[in-house]
């Protein structure tokens, strides 16, 4: 029954066509060729005013989703810019967008914040008697705004590079302070 | 979803909306129902390139969201819908046809809205007064009121629909109090009663002429309230395919039989199509009278005429047109679904005759028409010697477009007491070449980006040439000057650069060819399915 001998197979040959001693072509050892030989050449692309009017819009189109803000490249976006998503949810005023959970503040953050906190109070007192106190509520507002300005890149550099707990701009005399502009000082930072 | 369906779907994201879209789209295509934070991190994207990607995707229609698994207090969960997605290979098709049903202004305001996915009424009409305008002569301009008109007519003929709104309250509190829809039904447009109904808006001016970038920034500012804030209008593709559907049927007619039984038809269609609904087998019964009266007179079609043409088309083995009853002059229908299963009948029989040759379309059809045959049978019904049409049946069978069926004359299955019949069947038969034809389009596809790709260098320093050239040329510079910037592509890059856009043409041109099969084929297997 079953497996008796090799070449048996479950159902007659004969039934199917192929003739007893009939020459059965040789089993092919390698996969097929990746372009084969075609029997019958292709049928030839229709042409014709309606076909190419098509392929001008197709290509027309292809162009013109290219400048459209709905292609998104891979670039992260600068700060301050407004993304697809803001002016998109400005111009639907959210009819369309579900308002997602707000996201979870990052603990990690929090330390950092206060440790500078704390440093630039530090700081401010130092130079207390040298500025005078117009001086000082300016570089109070100023200071946290140009230590946020700076960016994360900056935080990071800067506490990672020894892996103390102090910011390396702690070890600072002071000598950089003060020199930026004053002008901007109502220019917001997010 | 199957394997070349989602890479399909992949390649045209990727070239309509990039890299990104590309990313979220196939993973979320992938993996079901995905909320943010999810494919956030599968997709190891930030979160903000995925919320783009994902706010690019609904405004295009192709993404629905909705309550999840966890219900209406649980994260929002996001699914793609395919179909929507393959509907861009066919965005040239819906265009022309605008263009030849509306005119350029139809054309345009098709085209403005299947590139931004949803539009309010007055910023269409307004950028697609400014596109004509900026074709028009020097001194003329188009008038909104006929933008309007045209946008009008898209709108009462159903081209244009309102899109559905997600939550039918305002959101701005932030709390959601209606219940989101689940993210396995999302809102039929339709259901909406006010579907097709035109906003009034305040609207009057002409397209201005782009003269530089300031203009724009005023036009912005300047943005009018018209009254239509919040109402957004999307293609409707199912009116669209409907169209595509009569279409393909009046031109089989025409083929078949000649030009007059194929107005007869037209007519039937027309008169027809705001009573039949969308998935209908056929059309409503039209009597002969009301049709004759009915038919342009420039067709020229007498009634006794008209009576013979549609015994010939109930009588013709297609089946396009039915009768239905005798009152009225005889009551005639179209009989869609049949027409639809005919043609891609006819599709299938021509897939074999150019792969395999004549006989093998013989022998195909033969099965078609005779469902099962045996072996020997088939020999002598198609009059094909024993030895080919073995090998041309085998050959079918291992492209599987011809199955074996086993019919036992005893219960134990012996091979000696067993019929084996060869069968064709139609609908497995459809579904396969469907899936043949989005590998075909992902080939192409992926072709033309390769070629692409090989003569990018080409490509950019061509396209640098001619943007100093078109410089050159506009502040007026001299023959010499400009002579001397062409011979900077040498000629055999001239070639290379001609034949490279002949390619693309091709491949280009191929794909729109192999939608218009896909489009039968999809609309035969949706036909079925309704159906059932």
């Amino acid at each position: 029954m079953a497996g008796r001998g090799r070449g048996q197979l479950t159902f007659s040959v004969e039934i199917v066509g192929i003739g007893k001693g009939e020459n059965l072509p040789p089993s092919s050892v390698q996969p097929t060729p990746l372009f084969p030989p075609l029997a019958q050449k292709p049928v030839p692309l229709q042409t014709g005013e309606e076909a190419e009017y098509m392929l001008a819009l197709k290509q027309e189109f292809r162009g013109a989703m290219k400048t459209l803000p709905f292609y998104i490249r891979p670039a992260a976006p600068k700060k301050g810019q407004f993304g697809v998503k803001d002016e998109l949810c400005h111009k639907h005023g959210f009819a369309y967008m579900v308002a997602e959970s707000p996201a979870v503040p990052k603990q990690p953050k929090q330390p950092r914040v206060d440790k500078e906190e704390i440093i630039r109070k530090l700081e401010t007192l130092e130079q207390k008697e040298e500025d005078g106190s117009s001086d000082e509520e300016e570089g109070e507002k100023k200071k946290p705004e140009e230590e946020e300005a700076e960016g994360e890149e900056g935080y990071d550099e800067e506490e990672f590079e020894d892996e103390t707990d102090y910011i390396m701009s702690y070890f600072d005399n002071g000598d950089e302070f003060g020199g930026d502009s004053d002008d901007n000082i109502d220019e917001a930072i997010y | 979803m199957t394997a070349q369906e989602v890479r399909l779907c992949g390649l045209l994201l990727q070239e309509h909306f990039g890299n990104v879209v590309e990313k979220v789209g196939t993973h979320l295509i992938r993996s079901g129902v995905l909320t943010l934070r999810a494919l956030a991190h599968e997709t190891k994207l930030p979160l903000d390139l995925v919320k783009k990607s994902l706010c690019v995707l609904v405004q295009h229609g192709m993404c629905t969201f909705g309550a999840g698994r966890r219900g209406p207090a649980g994260p929002v969960e996001y699914r793609i819908n395919c179909e929507r997605v393959f509907h861009m290979l066919r965005y040239p098709r819906y265009i022309y046809t605008a263009k030849s049903l509306y005119g350029d202004t139809g054309e345009l305001i098709v085209e403005e809205i299947l590139q931004r996915g949803q539009m309010t009424m007055s910023s269409t009409v307004k950028t697609v007064a400014d596109r004509l305008t900026h074709n028009m002569p020097e001194g003329q301009s188009m008038d909104y009121s006929e933008v309007v008109s045209a946008f009008s007519q898209l709108v009462e003929t159903h081209f244009l629909q309102r899109c559905p709104l997600a939550s039918a309250g305002s959101s701005s509190s932030g709390a959601v109090d209606t219940p989101l829809p689940v993210a396995t039904q999302p809102t039929e447009p339709e259901s909406h009663p006010d579907c097709y109904k035109l906003p009034y808006i305040n609207l009057t001016g002409q397209g201005k002429r782009r003269r530089s970038s300031e203009d724009g920034e005023a036009d912005q500012c300047a943005a009018k309230k018209c009254g239509d804030d919040r109402i957004y209008w999307q293609v409707n593709f199912q009116r669209f395919h409907l169209h595509f559907r009569d279409q393909a049927i009046i031109s089989a007619v025409s083929c078949k039989l000649d030009q007059s039984s194929s107005e007869i038809v037209r007519t039937m269609l027309r008169m027809s199509e705001v009573t039949t609904p969308a998935h209908a087998a056929f059309t409503q019964a039209l009597s002969a009278n009301e049709i004759f009266r009915a038919l342009l007179s420039s067709y020229n079609i007498a009634r006794p005429i008209l009576d013979q043409y549609l015994s010939l088309l109930v009588d013709d083995p297609m089946e396009f047109v039915g009768k239905t009853g005798d009152s009225g002059g005889g009551m005639y229908v179209v009989n869609l679904h049949r027409a639809l299963a005919n043609l891609a009948r006819a599709t299938l029989e021509s897939v074999v005759q150019e792969r395999f040759g004549s006989r093998s379309a013989r022998i195909f059809r033969l099965l078609l028409r005779k469902r099962h045959l045996e072996q020997k049978q088939v020999e002598d019904f198609a009059m094909i010697p024993a030895k080919e049409a073995k090998d041309m049946l085998y050959k079918l069978l291992s492209e599987n477009l011809v199955q074996l069926q086993e019919i036992p004359k005893t219960p134990d299955y012996a091979p000696s007491r067993t019929f084996y019949l060869y069968t064709v069947n139609q609908l497995p038969t459809a579904r396969l070449l469907l899936q043949h034809s989005y590998k075909t389009v992902g080939n192409l596809m992926e072709r033309r980006l390769y070629e692409t790709k090989e003569n990018k260098r080409l490509l950019e320093k061509s396209q640098r040439i001619e943007a100093i050239l078109a410089s050159l040329q506009a502040t007026g510079a001299e023959a010499a000057q400009l002579t001397e910037v062409e011979e900077m592509i040498t000629v055999p890059e001239r070639q290379q650069l001609e034949s490279l856009r002949h390619h693309i043409n091709k491949l280009d041109s191929s794909e729109n060819q192999v939608d218009e099969t896909i489009f039968l084929l999809k609309s035969y297997i949706n036909s079925t399915q309704a159906s059932l």
